[in-house]
């Protein structure tokens, strides 16, 4: 359920960005008040944990499909909400490096859907409202399950959202709620089964670990408006941003205006749109700073319209000249690929 | 200044769900011995290591490391004058290359950069593993490993080295040449063992464990010679002092 | 376990690549790191039908992988293992989108399937991009970097501990999960029960590795700081490196590249 850099814009990427280098600032920062605990050592190897227990997979029943463990939620479980969150953006880091899981970019969406919210949303306001002053195994299991199945549709939900806000995939927001959500429910309910599974295992052969994290949050009652603290700061900072970004590529169809033409479908949001636009376009002919953004949007937005017809014949224009050009470029690269691979081993032998 | 290096008295300890790990233990140990301490699992040598660091406080007794008594304002001290190798090296190579990892320590005491390198540089040669310097630990094999993990406690320049099972899980080659590494040391030696072949070798001194009280301490060949007392404490004679059933002497089962 | 063994070897392969000499290896991480950035941001800032011009960025992963001794052919092979996922979504374009955007004689391309070919290019440029990165600068050395760009410290170090531990995370996990293959049947023994307490064990163990870790640290005088001795460097030659780039980035994103050529081709014609 990783987002992916080719599905994104720079204006929702950006914006995840700052919230997500947000919260990592504002929990390393709480991480350093209390440095002297034993969780610096130990956010980074659970963190390895989480890796390596996601690649024990296992098959969800009834569907002969697999799953595996999420991680999130137990992070924050043992390690409290801010060290777990840390310790989750570093997997997912790790994950977008390596196995190119989602992609730099998308890095920001990534730690926000299966960090944030598990963490600061789910682990707050779910998991310790149904655990209450009083925990109990039973109550625990319930929590957990509740906890899994929330934080991955709020997850699912961060991605459809994020990914029609992009506007590069054609899924209007409907249809992909209506995709991507079942999905999740199943794979949630497993992953909180497992979850579950893991913690009874934990608290059988150890109760003093969840217990003295039960106790640090004593400690810091202050952890349960956490969500709040960090939460309406960080959105609103998300909100800003995504303004900002888009604002400056306005004349950049990916932007917010399209997919909310694509996902109300009405008309009416086109019509002002597209005066700004022309003027935009105008401008930029002019200046010449960006003049296929504008002319590109020109295309897109002419050429479908099935009452244009002449539209089409610049259509097939440009994209022969670009299909040809696209072509010589990309022989061009192959050669100075194998130029260059040349040269150097002739130098190193 | 004490005479005696390594001071325990009485020392008690009981894990905090309640499971009781030494049950009343003293010695004495003195610059430059070489002590072996034996016995078999969960007999309660690692515990008793930690106490000599400061990382477990004693439930009831005492630990005095030279001339300071082991309590919250000493520990630092302490902890600088002992170097803890442990048994796993995993545990302790947690830094990105071989290099960093034996300044870890050096760095921590605030030492100038080029003494860090120095000291760097020395504890790796000690240990004959220079050529590793700029590796990552995850590429070292279990002998490499070992010796890196000496060395760096070795650039604290420590006054005690205090080993857990140094010699698990090494391969026979691995194995010797760490025995003669360690035999060139001066550092006062404490190691916990049950390989007692190689306390044999590199110890005068033994004190066996055995449920969490000290069963025998004195010269490490009068105590492995008494069959009787090694199975009370569940442990086998060293291969080494066995008698070899294949050329007619007794053998110990 | 067949994806255990295959991330293992990745992780693995890429870290040894990573530890080559070559001119891009011996580059700064920082100058590396905020280059391919601005490759990713100028990559999907494209929008959704473009396609020629994308075509230029391939510059950049050509020389890369070539000047930095990459084998290719690995890049192309992790390529295709994480595309199902950008082609699952993408797939929906030519599904939804069916209006005609190009003709070509009796050839009619809906924008759905040009926006799905965009996806894809996109796609690989970001996914090479990142994986360059690593190959050509260690987990360590982007680390390094990152918290030299102002990353806070902790979690620079969390992702270092999590590199480092990983390798014996990984190792533990595959015994654990090659006594379980042996032990199950017919797909008994991997249901959720197992696994809530396979992983279990995993975790408790894990728990008592950071606990002696921890206590590793303190032995050698930890006292919230961690320390290191690798200083990084900029050279002439990494500005050369980062401002080129960019530079060439701005100007390709800006000006459709393959377009130019392409129609100073058919005007010739
Ligand atoms: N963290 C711990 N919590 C509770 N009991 C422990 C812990 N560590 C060790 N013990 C118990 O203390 C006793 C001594 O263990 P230990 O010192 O590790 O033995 P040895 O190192 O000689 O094998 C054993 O009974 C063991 O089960
Ligand atoms: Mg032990």
């Amino acid at each position: 359920m990783h987002m992916a850099d080719a599905l994104l814009s720079p204006a929702v990427g950006g914006a995840m960005w700052v919230v997500a280098g947000g919260g990592i600032t504002y929990c390393a920062g709480k991480i350093r008040d209390d440095m002297a605990d034993s969780r610096i050592p130990l956010m980074g190897v659970l963190a390895a944990f989480v890796f390596a227990a996601q690649m024990i997979n296992f098959t969800i029943p009834g569907t002969g499909s697999s799953g595996h463990l999420g991680g999130g939620l137990l992070l924050a479980i043992i390690l409290g909400p801010h060290a777990g969150f840390l310790a989750m953006a570093s997997v997912l880091t790790v994950q977008a490096l390596f196995f190119a899981d989602g992609g730099l970019l998308a890095l920001g969406c990534n730690i926000f859907n299966l960090g944030f919210i598990p963490c600061f949303v789910v682990y707050p306001y779910i998991y310790q409202l149904i655990i209450g002053q009083t925990p109990s195994r039973k109550k625990m299991t319930t929590a957990i399950i509740v906890s899994a199945v929330i934080a991955l549709q709020i997850g699912a939900l961060g991605v459809v959202t994020e990914t029609v806000f992009s506007g590069v995939s054609s899924l209007p927001f409907n249809s992909f709620v209506l995709l991507m959500q079942p999905i999740h429910l199943a794979i949630g309910l497993v992953e909180g089964m497992v979850t579950a599974g893991v913690v009874s295992f934990i608290v059988k052969a150890d109760p003093s670990i969840i217990l003295a994290a039960d106790r640090r949050d004593d400690q810091q009652q202050s952890e349960t408006s956490i969500g709040k603290k960090i939460l309406l700061p960080l959105l609103a900072v998300a909100v800003i941003t995504a303004g900002i970004f888009s604002w400056f590529a306005s004349s950049n169809p990916d932007g917010l205006e399209w997919s909310i033409y694509k996902v109300t479908g009405s008309e009416e949001v086109e019509a002002p749109e597209q005066g700004i636009h022309h003027s935009l376009e105008k401008l930029q002919e002019k200046t010449a700073l960006l003049p296929d953004y504008g002319f590109k949007n020109d295309e897109a937005a002419v050429v479908p319209g099935p009452e244009n017809g002449s539209g089409s014949t610049v259509a097939i224009g440009t994209s022969v000249a670009g299909l040809l050009g696209g072509a010589l470029v990309l022989l061009l690269m192959v050669l100075l690929g194998f130029i260059l691979k040349i040269k150097r081993h002739s130098r190193t032998e | 200044m004490s005479h005696h290096i390594v001071e325990v008295k009485d020392l008690k300890y009981s894990y905090p769900d309640g499971t009781p790990a030494l049950d009343g233990i003293s010695f004495l140990i003195t610059h430059g011995e070489s002590v072996a301490v034996v016995g078999s699992n969960g007999a309660g040598k690692s515990t008793l290591l930690h106490h000599l660091n400061g990382y477990l406080t004693p439930t009831s007794g005492m630990v005095r490391i030279g001339d300071l008594p082991l309590s919250k304002s000493t520990v630092q001290a302490v902890r600088r004058s002992v170097g803890m190798v442990f048994q796993d090296p995993d545990d302790q190579l947690f830094m990105p290359t071989v290099a960093d990892d034996v300044a870890f320590g050096p760095l921590n005491l605030g030492l100038p950069l080029e003494e860090v390198n120095d000291r760097v540089d020395r504890a790796l040669t000690t240990v004959g593993a220079l050529h590793l310097k700029n590796r990552p630990p995850y590429k070292l094999s279990g002998g490499e490993k070992r010796s890196v993990a000496i060395a760096s406690t070795l650039s604290m320049s420590p006054d005690i080295l205090v080993m857990d099972e140094p010699s698990a899980n090494l391969d026979p080659q691995a194995r010797r040449r760490l025995i003669e590494l360690l035999s060139t040391f001066t550092h006062t030696k404490i190691i916990a063992t049950h390989d007692l072949d190689m306390a044999l070798d590199l110890c005068d001194r033994t004190i066996i464990l055995h449920g969490g009280l000290i069963t025998a301490d004195g010269p490490t060949l009068d105590i492995f010679r008494d069959s009787a007392l090694l199975r009370r404490s569940h442990l086998e004679k060293p291969l080494s002092m066995q008698g070899c059933p294949a050329c007619g002497s007794m053998a110990v089962k | 376990m067949a994806k255990i063994e295959s991330t293992f070897f990745d992780i693995g392969y890429l870290d040894t690549l990573s530890y080559q000499q070559s001119p891009i290896h011996r580059l700064d991480p920082r100058a590396k790191l905020i280059v391919t950035l601005v490759f990713v941001v100028a990559v999907v800032s494209f929008d959704r039908y473009e396609i020629s011009g994308l075509l230029g960025f391939f510059l950049f992963p050509v020389v890369m992988v070539s000047l930095g001794d990459l084998p290719l052919g690995y890049l192309l092979k992790k390529l295709l293992l994480v595309a199902p996922f950008a082609v699952f979504i993408g797939i929906f374009n030519p599904i939804l989108d069916r209006q005609v955007m190009i003709v070509m004689g009796p050839l009619a391309i809906s924008g759905g399937w040009v926006s799905f070919i965009s996806i894809l290019l996109r796609f690989g440029l970001t996914v090479t991009a990142a994986l360059i990165l690593i190959a050509t600068s260690s987990f360590a050395g982007v680390c390094l970097a990152l918290e030299r760009l102002k990353v806070p410290r902790s979690f620079a170090v969390q992702l270092l501990f999590l590199y480092r531990y990983l390798f014996v995370l990984i190792a533990e996990t595959r015994r654990l999960l090659r006594a379980r293959t042996l032990r199950s049947f017919d797909g008994r023994g991997l249901g959720i029960k197992v696994v809530g307490s396979l992983i279990g064990h995993l975790l408790l163990r894990t728990l008592n590795r950071g606990r002696r870790i921890y206590l590793a640290m303190l032995c050698r005088g930890f006292d919230g700081e961690i320390h290191t001795m690798r200083r990084l460097k900029m050279t002439g030659w990494d500005f050369i490196f980062m401002f080129g780039w960019i530079l060439f980035f701005i100007v390709i994103r800006n000006h459709n590249l393959p377009q130019l050529i392409g129609n100073l081709l058919t005007g010739v014609f």
